[in-house]
């Protein structure tokens, strides 16, 4: 028996999904892109391209954000502190906490994506594809490129994520410009489509375990904290709130490992 | 008010946020994406979010802040009740709570 034949037979039959050649793999991928994902992910950008001209930054400034942050809740976070008035340092720490579940994505994706992989130069190749790493990619093709043929994998996730990012690049640029020409009102409109994205997006996770008790315990103390120390409120919301629901969440674990012998 | 350019500021989120995606990649094999710190990490995550937008909401700034507190609420709490109604639809509760603060603030003068 071979030790080290990669594609064995009983793994190869679960492979549902063959594209024929990488390019093709990558042309798959920008065409499930096309549609769903990039529309409901572009109408989040037009609301964020209202939200950066409300704040009264510019337009290179607003494409600058979803050019090199690309995490909307992290671009969120920034420009509300900026124009809230909020120190680069409190910023930082914002987004840094904001964005901080990259980082575990991009540990669990990566292993998926690089299997059979065939690039001369892989690590260069890793750190230049895990800045497309952001929540609808990365949902997508957790779910699906481990039934795909190996080598055609990061292809697809390239080529899905590179649509919906230049998607909503012009959806940015979109939303920034409408805000001079539609009415005051339908600018505001706009401008609350992504606080209620989110609050409905939070709503499903609320069923969850998990994430409930944080949820709830940064709704209430957001505004609460805001109203003490505008500055520092959603750091505090943050590490003190995540944490306490943390404790929570490490008590139930415990109460029900105990239950369960 | 600050005086620092907001250039600065996306500068440091743009470091900030690739700064976690290149720790993924140099971590990716070494570390559990499900240990106790990477779960207390979602949490902090979590809570931060769900503060940011009860704050968008409840004290937003720009035009929205000017706004009356009724209705950005009674926006959300439309958005709600339309997305239970359409069987969890975040497109037609979204939309719905955009147009209901649309209506609200031309009807009465935002």
């Amino acid at each position: 028996m071979e030790t080290r034949s990669p594609p064995d037979p009983q793994a190869a039959a679960t492979w549902t999904h063959d594209f024929g050649s990488p390019s093709g793999a990558g042309r798959a991928g920008a065409w499930a892109a096309v549609g769903a994902p990039a529309l409901v992910l572009g109408a989040s950008y037009v609301g964020f391209g209202a939200f950066v001209h409300q704040s009264g930054l510019t337009f290179f400034q607003a494409v600058a954000s979803t050019t090199t942050g690309w995490a909307l809740p992290g671009q969120i976070a920034l420009i509300e502190i900026f124009a809230a008035g909020g120190s680069l340092l409190a910023a930082a720490i914002a987004v840094g906490l904001a964005n901080a579940r990259l980082m575990p994505m991009v540990v669990t994706l990566l292993p998926i994506l690089r299997e059979g992989e065939t690039a001369p130069n892989p690590r260069l190749v890793h750190y230049l594809s895990a800045h497309f790493i952001a929540l609808t990619g990365w949902a997508i093709s957790m779910q699906r490129c481990p039934d795909m043929t190996p080598g055609q994998r990061l292809p697809y996730f390239l080529g899905f994520t590179l649509v919906i990012w230049c998607a909503t690049l012009f959806c940015t640029a979109l939303g920034f410009f409408l805000v001079g020409v539609l009415p005051p009102t339908v600018t505001l409109g706009l401008v609350i489509l992504n606080p209620l994205y989110f609050m409905l997006l939070f709503t499903i996770d609320i069923v969850r375990r998990d994430r409930r008790w944080a949820l709830l315990i940064g709704v209430v103390l957001g505004p609460l904290l805001h109203m003490i120390t505008p500055e520092w409120g959603l750091l505090i919301t943050g590490l003190g709130g995540g944490t306490l629901a943390f404790l929570i969440n490490q008590y139930d674990r415990r109460r029900q490992l105990g239950r369960g012998k | 008010m600050t005086t620092i350019s907001a250039w600065w500021f996306l500068l440091v989120g743009g470091l900030v946020t690739y700064g976690w995606r290149a720790a993924g990649v140099a971590l990716s094999g070494k570390i559990d994406p499900n240990s106790a710190l990477m779960r207390w990490v979602a949490c902090v995550a979590y809570a931060l979010l769900a503060g940011l937008i009860a704050r968008l909401i409840v004290a937003p700034q720009g035009a929205l802040g000017e706004t009356d507190l009724w209705m950005r609420l009674s926006s959300a709490g439309v958005a709600l009740i339309v997305y239970f109604i359409f069987r969890r639809s975040i497109v037609l509760g979204v939309t719905a709570g955009a147009l209901w603060l649309i209506a609200v603030t031309s009807l009465v003068g935002g």
